[in-house]
């Protein structure tokens, strides 16, 4: 039953790419891609990494969708017509068949024996309980035992948050030049 | 949209839950799925709801660019001053156990709580800056 479930999520998910490949008007584009990132929360849920699904789902179809509306809003919606290119086909196949090569080397899914799970996994699954104290063992780790790579990414988010800032809210700035002197946006 | 009656009514009604929800994920996060990234995008998209509906001038009232960028920063500043309160208090940078002088886990539990609430506002105000600066500019 979970496979079935698992085979037409994925299929469901391949079809959803090739769509947006295919798709020239830029609104459905987004529409679709939305709908992937629904998908793909929903195959992060069957694979119990409820927290990354909860990630897909309020950033990928949410946020990013709107901030791509808002942007197709501000360019066009339409995509010209490409001239079919044989070198890109060529790059695109080849990397995916060395990456599907590749998976051949993987140990399989779920593998206890995995090399992922020998490390540092038994430490956290085993001590966090009276070391961290926190049930949810994925917040044990994001925030304690890997803080430093949170405060990095926290740090990034801060990063592009500034970058757009700078590059959109500053244009529009001097687009309204003398209305909105003090640059609060009131009159946007 | 200011004619969608419809709309208008039913964004008013959801705001509310949407935010309470947000901070449920935030304060919840130890116990169940969700952390400050989470509560920080699902509050960021209350904010979204009610500029999509009632216009981007409206949301900027509610929520100034100048608090927005205080917040940001104000996040990470708060995740790092959990991080150096540790130094401080003898122990190593992020080191949250010595938060608490009697027990380590208790410090645990009030650093996650502090450095959480860090993500969360530093992600929700980039957010909404960001769905501000794009919905705020005139097509050209």
């Amino acid at each position: 039953m979970i496979e079935l479930l698992d085979l037409s999520l994925l299929l469901f998910l391949a079809v959803v790419a090739v769509a947006v490949a295919r798709f020239r008007n830029l609104f459905a584009v987004v529409i679709v891609m939305g709908f992937y990132s629904l998908v793909s929360a929903a195959l992060f849920t069957v694979l119990d990494a409820v927290d990354v699904a909860f990630t897909e789902a309020a950033v990928g179809a949410g946020i990013s969708t709107v901030i791509m509306l808002g942007t197709l809003l501000l360019t066009t919606s339409k995509e010209k017509p490409q001239p079919f290119r044989i070198v890109p086909l060529v790059v695109v196949l080849a990397t995916g068949g060395m990456l599907i090569f590749a998976t051949f080397d993987m140990p399989a899914y779920g593998d206890p024996d995995a090399p992922i799970h020998q490390h540092v996994a038994p430490r956290y699954i085993h001590e966090s309980a009276q070391e961290i104290g926190v049930p949810n063992l994925v917040t044990a780790v994001l925030a304690s035992y890997r803080g430093y790579d949170t405060l990095g990414e926290t740090t990034v988010i801060l990063t592009a948050g500034i970058g757009v800032l700078l590059m959109l809210g500053h244009a529009r700035r001097s687009e309204n030049a003398g209305g909105d002197a003090d640059g609060d946006g009131e009159d946007a | 949209m200011n004619h969608q009656i419809i709309l208008r009514v039913i964004a008013k009604m959801f705001i509310p839950f949407i935010l309470l929800f947000a901070l449920y994920v935030q304060f919840h996060g130890d116990f169940g799925p969700g952390g400050g990234f989470q509560a920080g995008v699902i509050f960021a998209a209350a904010f979204v709801l009610y500029g999509l509906v009632f216009g981007v001038a409206a949301a900027r009232r509610i929520a100034p660019t100048r608090v927005l960028q205080a917040c940001a920063a104000l996040g990470v500043l708060l995740y790092c001053g959990t991080g150096v309160a540790g130094i401080l208090l003898g122990g190593t940078f992020l080191d949250y156990g010595v938060l608490d002088s009697h027990d380590p886990v208790h410090g645990q539990h009030l650093g996650i709580l502090l450095v959480e609430l860090g993500v969360g506002t530093t992600v929700a105000a980039v957010m909404i800056s960001t769905f501000l600066c794009f919905a705020g500019r005139k097509p050209s």
